[in-house]
């Protein structure tokens, strides 16, 4: 038996539509779905802060939550008394993403809690971090 | 949502904090279609127990119930697993399960561009799912491993021969695994590390 195989999509003009599962169309007639909106984006013009609140930034606590916080912020404030990532927050506290990188963002420019940006991709990849990694999962 | 009730605040449990000492967080990404073993593969490695992130957004209605007058959006949630492997002291690992379909992407900020690379898990049943999934990371270029998940049922392939049908150059390596077996996805990931380790080497060669 021969598997089926992929036709790349790059080189070649985009096919004609395939007889695919009937996609749902948008009411107003558009060929394509236009891609879902975030719900949550309210905060994202104040600072652009929000922008660079990754996945697995690491959050930290600068100090207790004080009396009178909101119940949020104390809630962030607990649970990172140990670095935790903004998708951990996402998690425990049930919050979706976006809606949890804006109460972080609040509670960094309260200087409340300190991000440690994650270490990204570069065009040449940096060994020592990659053998790192390496022998981490090693010793799993 | 209650976040007055502090005394049963969900969080990690106390052996599962990160060290104080913890510098910097690098992600992996695991893609593949619906059911190929995303949520398995995290789960099988993971150190923490998988937790989940969600996003909602927002789309048109469609086949709504259009009483509510021409605004028919709906909110919904589009969830992705991940676990966590501690590195050392200084550096930690996450691991995200993410749906093939690109239009979820973007919703997590950077979830592809700052990863270190991706494991596209496939299963051989359905290997036309994974083609799309292909073509969006070689755009974006994220480097990307083929992780074949075994089931039992599924037609076996000669590694030469899905190389063939998935069109993938010959340095992409292509491992079989059984992702229920944390042996297994640990070569996985490891299988990834080594290439990308290649590619930092033949980088600084060039």
């Amino acid at each position: 038996m021969t598997p089926p195989r992929r036709k790349r999509r790059r080189p070649q003009p985009p096919p004609p539509p395939l007889p695919t599962p009937p996609a749902p169309e948008p009411p107003d007639g558009q060929a394509e779905p236009k891609n879902p909106e975030r719900l949550y984006a309210f905060a994202e013009a104040e600072d652009g802060a929000r922008a660079e609140l990754d996945l697995v930034t690491l959050i930290v606590a600068r100090s207790a939550p004080q009396p009178g916080a909101s119940p949020e912020h104390t809630a962030v404030l607990r649970l990172c008394v140990a670095p935790l990532s903004v998708a951990e927050l996402s998690a425990y506290l049930n919050l979706p993403f976006s809606a949890m990188t804006v109460l972080i963002t609040e509670l960094i420019t309260a200087e409340l809690v300190q991000a440690r940006a994650p270490i990204v991709r570069q065009a040449l990849p940096d060994r020592s971090l990659l053998e790192a990694v390496m022998h981490g999962l090693q010793r799993l | 949502m209650d976040f007055n009730g502090s005394d049963t605040l969900p969080g990690p449990r106390t052996e599962d904090h990160l060290p104080h000492t913890t510098q910097a967080a690098v992600k992996i990404v695991i893609v593949g279609g619906f059911g190929v073993g995303k949520t398995t593969m995290v789960g099988s490695v993971s150190e923490i127990r998988p937790l989940t992130t969600e996003e909602t957004m927002t789309q048109a209605g469609i086949g709504v119930d259009d009483n509510y007058g021409s605004d028919t959006k709906t909110a919904t949630t589009v969830a992705m697993d991940f676990g966590r492997i501690g590195i050392t002291d200084r550096l930690v690992l996450y691991l995200f399960g993410t749906p093939g379909q690109e239009r979820f992407w973007f919703l997590w900020n950077g979830l592809f561009e700052g990863a270190l690379g991706a494991v596209v898990l496939v299963d051989t049943r359905r290997l036309e799912v994974s083609f799309d999934v292909m073509d969006r990371l070689e755009e974006r270029g994220v480097p990307f491993v083929i992780a074949v998940n075994s089931f039992p049922d599924a037609p076996r392939y000669a590694v030469e021969e899905l190389r063939t049908a998935l069109d993938l150059a010959p340095e992409i390596p292509i491992i079989e695994c059984d992702v229920r077996r944390r042996a297994s996805s640990k070569d996985v990931l490891l299988t990834l590390m080594r290439f990308l380790h290649s590619i930092a080497l033949s980088g600084a060669r060039a």
